[in-house]
């Protein structure tokens, strides 16, 4: 239970360990913390569920839902979907090694959190970040440290309570809100002090996603972003385009169009959702995925994309098949389409690969 | 009669989202609410069988029955105020 008058600050919980570290470290310091999670479109927490085949036998949990739940913090989900796409279309400061605009992300959520009001009522005193220097190459650096605190406007109202010993004060240690002696020095690649102070706090399980939390960090999906932007002519996006990105293997056999092909039952039974807006093919007369069609694919792209679906359909030894094509507009046919070889199908097809 | 109740039951439409927009329309609607009024949240992710109890438990709301129609998940929460939420 929060003390009364006892300072408030927002903590940016992504879902992984440092971010629950800190906000850990933060409240034990009786500061009244409450969570933050930005829900962009990208994020590796979204969407999971939806896709994964129904009869995994361990449920996908949001993590950032479950942080908050074992911190015994509130947590509020906020869409920043729209407002987040200026941040990947035009980063000040850039894109690390894949489309991630990781500096941008930071500053804009940092920015984002420190204008919101709490469950209390009231603006918070300070935000918390669980950022360790030189933890990742392009945004948690030293050097970056103090863009993000201007940047993002909350300036000395920024604490990162892991790696506060290698920073200026802030001002809630000046305040005497925060006592620094119990704040940390971490630096570096290393997640052993993580590791370390989790077993102190006694979390035993937390997800440590290799990525980070946002698939822009992926190369593949960063890939098949940018065949879109070229596909289209355009550098823009909506929610179900990045969603879709998630989704399937994609290949493009060429400008014309993209195939979207289902890798298992339930990635298939999740694209079935999306065939009042896409053309869509199954084979007929096999077990195999639904695919379906970005882009404008005339006659003859539909005949080579029921080759590609008999290609990732239950192979027969008469080497025919029959693929059902339904379309936008409701109408639908039948091609019989003879497999492609899996060495027919060139590595220049797919995309993100 | 609790307000809210079947006569008036008001309900918040997520069904074609996926996780976590569903749990941040019924987090949007609680503002609009007041401390122990319901409402369905109607949603086809199966993820809000994992996201709203946890959502529910962290913020004192109360989840009153779940029912699925169908590939449509109706849940019934009771609101523990927009300060909660």
């Amino acid at each position: 239970m929060p003390i009364a008058n006892a300072p408030k600050a927002i903590a940016l919980i992504s879902g992984g360990l440092d971010s629950m570290l800190a906000a850990k470290v933060v409240a034990n310091q009786g500061v009244d913390v409450e969570g933050v999670n930005f829900y962009t479109g990208f994020c590796v927490e979204g969407h999971t569920h939806a896709i994964r085949r129904r009869d995994q036998a361990k449920p996908k949990r949001n993590n950032a839902l479950w942080v908050a739940e074992q911190l015994g913090i509130k947590l509020h989900i906020v869409d920043v979907v729209e407002e987040y796409k200026d941040v990947v279309l035009n980063p000040k400061h850039g894109y690390g090694k894949n489309l991630n605009p990781c500096l941008d992300c930071k500053i804009f959520m940092v920015g984002k959190a420190m204008e919101m009001v709490g469950f209390h009522g009231n603006p918070f005193d300070f935000a918390i970040t669980g950022e360790v220097i030189g933890q990742r190459p392009k945004s948690q650096r030293k050097e970056t440290m103090p863009i993000i605190a201007r940047e993002s406007q909350a300036n000395d109202r920024l604490l990162r309570p892991l790696c506060a010993k290698n920073l200026p004060e802030t001002l809630p240690e000046r305040e005497g809100w925060i006592n620094r002696e119990e704040l940390f020095g971490m630096s570096g690649r290393s997640r052993k002090p993580q590791m370390e102070l989790a077993k102190q706090f006694g979390f035993k399980d937390y997800a440590q996603p290799a990525g980070g939390c946002c698939f822009l960090t992926d190369e593949g999906y960063s890939n098949k972003l940018g065949d879109l932007w070229t596909a289209r002519s355009k550098r823009d996006y909506e929610l179900d385009d990045i969603v879709l990105l998630k989704v399937g293997r994609h290949i493009r056999p060429n400008p014309r169009f993209k195939m979207m092909i289902a890798r298992d039952e339930g990635e298939s039974r999740f694209l079935e959702g999306y065939r009042k807006a896409y053309v869509s093919l199954r084979a007929a007369d096999r077990r195999g995925p639904l695919a379906l069609i970005d882009g404008e694919a005339n006659a003859t792209d539909i005949k080579l994309a029921a080759r590609v679906v008999a290609r990732y359909s239950k192979q027969q030894s008469d080497g025919q098949s029959i693929v059902n094509v339904n379309y936008v507009d409701g109408t639908a046919e039948s091609v019989s389409a003879v497999p492609f070889e899996p060495y027919e199908i060139p590595d220049a097809w797919h995309v993100g690969a | 009669m609790a307000r809210g109740s079947i006569e008036t039951l008001k309900e918040v439409d997520a069904t074609g989202t996926l996780c976590p927009m569903p749990l941040i329309r019924a987090q949007d609607f609680v503002r609009s609410i007041e401390p122990g009024d319901r409402f369905a949240l109607l949603a086809n992710d199966p993820g809000v069988y994992q996201d709203i109890p946890a959502w529910c438990r962290m913020h004192g709301h109360e989840i009153i029955s779940t029912a699925e129609n169908g590939h449509v998940i109706r849940m019934v929460i009771q609101s523990a105020g927009a300060g909660s939420s």
